[in-house]
């Protein structure tokens, strides 16, 4: 019998509404924030917390915003963060309903209460936490480097300007993961289907003029899962906080695949 | 207590703290560009290598840098390695190690050849080559043209590299420890370091690695600083390993601003932007840079940039609302270059400070950005110490790269895109020494048997630490010292000041609170842990300002504006007692020889830009 309600253990209750610290001087206000705690010792069902945000106190960001609650509210609050300019891929998360970077996303861009969520359809390690061991896994399995059979010259290998360009909006993915987990049919076959970063970077590499492994390279991706799950749903371009297209470069590596077999 | 056999679960405070033994040939911490460089080097010379990080090793601090790695290609014109050498002793103002310097820039072209071997993809010419952009300091024939030699990936040559390493590691199999925190070194009785302890973020396991050759790649501790460029995981593990060991720090009070940190958020815009023919301007519009650097203007070294920019806020000729910042200018570049070459802080110009750089300059102010001190080595990466008469004394075991080693190519003050180089010239460095001096799977005696002890008595104080002072609290109060008291401009009385005050921070360290008591991704402890190395790090570089009475480079004293090179030209040494906190300071001399002979000794004179 096929199960349509959702397992006990993953609906998410209502949670704590933590007090604001007194409120520094200024007219910026205050903004509502809802985050998913989900914590691992206790094994408790997750929930959503609220806090309020003195935004005469905080930054613009909503990583900024984070950052003060673990500062000022909750130092139990956990996610991921690093660079904090949008370079690290590191504080990939779930904010107002899409997959982004806490970092470069501005609360101004947002109304009213601002909702964050960990990685959609991941294993979540604790609060905003995935585990993100399959999507790497998956990556390495591209063999993300290049590869040659001609002697390696003494100097660079020569790619003229048109064919560096072709790299462009291809080399710049950080692995942020936001893509991958905001597109359907990964959420149905991460377990087979490599998802749009993944096969983003895969096309990267088939497309340098350097790289002289093409074939091996389309070879295995030729499958009915690796591949061929992508079903032009376009989340992963409308989510990608780099401005990137993984539909379009999975729709150049389907083309190559009928090109070989022409 | 803690004790040294399998994998058994050892009590601490009648705590229970599993630990797990490895053995490995080389032992990596950190996966940056120096240390993934090493990794792929150890790996292939057949070396059993683990290397452990706190973050995905993309997510590493290289991944930010933006404009090139220094290197005497000769795709724009005519170059030598000789010329970088000399611009390098320059930039250093003449604390910097010859022989190292030597080693780098020679090496230079090589190992930028072999980065876009594995994959770079570096920005071309028509002509098919690798095209390098003018950068800070960076001449031909010593000193009188501009020389073209920082190659780039538009401006995100890091993160180009950092990902192109990380692939190039995983071609040779190398074996990752992800999101592992490293909590101490292991030192023997005869002062050789044998390992390392970590622990595990998902699960709280310890992990106890035993290595022939452990290799410091932690990076620099930005982050001690309220403002800086650095990632907030910029916390030094490495150098506060190293001083809880015993061991000395060198040259820590040379910290470099970044003379284009955007106004507020500090984010970084690179000096590429300038190489690209961005130029600043104060509240009078004037391009000030020419008075202070008439030959260079805006492409002097970042210190004398950043100093400039400092001394026209002073002067009241800083401009928005408060007069406290600098205009960096773009807007007369023409748009489609800056689309090409600068895309990324196009970007971070819009998001961060909400400006469209084809039409508006950029609000910028110097940044904290760069570590030149650290744990000092020799070309071949070995960690160093003085002891027993001797300067250059090697400590068994230790390696130290990139931010966090002090290698001393950088001197007082680093050049632009010489830090890139300096990752992976030293990372192979490392790489090849310890092929020469280890044999694969060599027998390796027991680790002493309170090798655990120190580590876990650290971490099981800090877990439960329950005073009344949360962490933010106190690393804000360093930061805010550090912001004030050790900035562009330095005097004794300032200084002294600024060591008062962060001794008093570190007399706040028993009240610290510790509010998560997991052991399941407990960032309330890592950064706990992370802050306590920061601390370190801080006290060390403050006290070590307050003794260098001289002006070089980075470290600029109003008291005493002149270099000094008879009494001053040595490299800063700093001892750190891990109870106290008090700083014993020592000194051991600049080497002033080269490494061959196919370059004499450049001799100390004027900086002149």
């Amino acid at each position: 019998m096929a199960e349509f309600a959702l397992p006990k253990n993953s609906k998410v209750t209502v949670g704590k509404k933590w007090p604001m610290p007194a409120k520094v001087k200024g007219d910026k206000g205050t903004r509502d924030y809802l985050v998913y705690r989900f914590d691992p010792d206790t094994g408790e069902n997750p929930r959503m917390d609220t806090y309020t945000v003195d935004l005469d106190d905080c930054g613009p960001m909503v990583l900024d915003a984070l950052i003060w609650i673990k500062n000022k509210v909750d130092p139990s609050l956990t996610f991921r963060r690093s660079c904090r300019e949008g370079v690290c891929g590191s504080c990939a998360m779930n904010v107002d309903g899409g997959n982004t970077l806490a970092c470069t996303k501005d609360m101004k861009d947002i109304s009213a209460t601002v909702k964050v969520y960990p990685l959609p359809h991941q294993p979540v390690v604790k609060d905003l936490v995935p585990d993100l061991t399959n999507f790497y896994a998956q990556h390495a399995s591209i063999q993300p480097w290049l590869k040659t059979t001609s002697p390696t010259p003494e100097k660079e290998w020569q790619q003229s300007h048109e064919e560096r360009q072709k790299l462009d909006g291809l080399y710049e993915c950080i692995l942020c993961a936001c893509c991958s987990t905001a597109c359907p049919s990964y959420w149905w076959n991460s377990d087979r289907f490599l998802g749009p970063a993944v096969l983003l970077q895969a096309y990267r590499w088939i497309i340098d003029s350097r790289d002289e492994a093409t074939g091996e390279r389309l070879d295995n991706l030729e499958d009915p899962f690796r591949l061929y799950r992508c079903h032009t749903i376009m989340n992963c371009a409308n989510t990608c906080p780099k401005h990137l297209n993984p539909a379009k470069a999975i729709a150049e590596i389907k083309k190559k695949m009928v090109e070989r077999q022409v | 207590m803690a004790t040294n056999g399998g994998n058994g679960a050892p009590n601490y405070n009648g705590r229970a703290y599993p630990i797990e033994d490895h053995t490995y040939d080389v032992i990596v911490v950190g996966a940056g560009g120096s240390g993934l460089r090493a990794v792929v080097g150890c790996s292939e010379a057949g070396l059993k290598t683990a290397c452990i990080t706190k973050v995905f090793p993309t997510r590493s601090h290289t991944v930010a840098a933006q404009g090139g790695i220094s290197a005497s290609l000769g795709n724009m014109g005519e170059d030598d390695w000789r010329w970088h050498m000399y611009d390098t002793v320059k930039g250093a103002d003449w604390l910097g190690d010859q022989d190292s310097i030597e080693y780098l820039c020679r090496n230079a072209p090589a190992a930028v050849y072999e980065l876009e071997h594995w994959g770079v993809p570096f920005s071309r010419l028509e002509n098919g080559k690798i095209y390098q952009r003018p950068f800070g300091g960076m001449t031909t024939h010593y000193g009188k043209g501009t020389a073209q030699r920082t190659a780039a990936a538009a401006d995100r040559t890091g993160h180009a590299i950092l990902h192109t390493l990380y692939g190039a590691a995983l071609k040779h199999q190398a074996e990752f420890f992800i999101e592992y925190f490293a909590l101490d070194l292991i030192m023997d009785d005869e002062g050789r370091c044998r390992g390392v302890i970590a622990l595990k973020l998902d699960d709280g396991t310890l992990h106890r690695f035993r290595g022939h050759t452990t290799i410091l790649a932690t990076g620099g501790y930005g982050r001690a600083y309220f403002s800086c460029t650095s990632a907030h995981t910029c916390t030094g593990d490495g150098g506060a390993m190293a001083l809880r060991a015993g061991l000395p720090l060198q040259d820590m009070e040379f910290v470099q601003f970044h003379p284009t940190g955007i106004y507020g958020s500090g984010c970084l815009i690179t000096e590429g932007s300038r190489g690209e023919g961005g130029y600043l301007t104060n509240s009078e519009g004037e391009r000030f840079m020419e008075r202070y650097a008439p030959s260079a203007k805006d492409l002097a070294s970042r210190d004398v940039v950043s100093r400039a920019m400092t001394i026209e806020i002073r002067e009241g000729r800083g401009v928005g609302a408060k007069k406290d910042h600098i205009f960096l200018h773009l807007d007369h570049l023409d748009p489609k270059v800056l689309a090409e070459r600068l895309p990324g802080i196009s970007e971070s110009a819009r998001i961060f400070a909400g400006v469209d750089v084809t039409r508006e300059p950029i609000p910028v102010i110097p940044t904290v950005h760069y570590n030149m001190g650290g744990i000092a080595t020799n070309y071949h990466g070995e960690a160093l110490t003085k002891r027993d008469g001797n300067d250059d004394s090697i400590i068994p075991g230790l390696m130290a790269l990139g931010e966090a080693g002090c290698v001393s190519v950088h001197g007082a003050n680093r050049l632009g895109s010489n830090s890139l180089i300096d990752l992976v010239v030293f990372g192979r460095a490392a790489g090849l020494r310890c092929a020469e001096t280890i044999k694969p799977n060599e027998r390796q005696p027991d680790l002493p048997k309170d090798s655990a002890d120190k580590a876990l008595s650290r971490l099981d104080h800090l877990r439960h630490a329950n005073g009344g002072t949360p962490t933010a609290v106190l690393r804000a109060r360093m930061q805010d010292v550090m912001q004030t008291n050790c900035a562009v401009f330095r005097t004794g009385e300032v200084l002294e000041e600024g060591s008062k005050k962060i001794h008093e921070v570190v007399a706040g360290l028993p009240d610290i609170k510790v509010t998560d008591r997991s052991l399941i991704w407990n960032t309330d402890l890592i950064e706990t842990l992370e802050f306590d190395n920061l601390i370190a790090q801080a006290v060390v570089t403050m006290d070590s300002a307050v003794n260098r009475k001289e002006s070089r480079g980075a470290h600029a004293r109003e008291d005493f504006p002149d270099r000094d090179d008879k009494n001053w030209m040595t490299h800063s040494l700093a001892w750190l007692d891990p109870k106290s906190f008090k700083v014993t300071l020592d000194s051991r001399p600049v080497h002033t020889y080269t490494m061959t002979n196919d370059i004499a000794y450049i001799e100390p004179k004027a900086r002149v830009y």
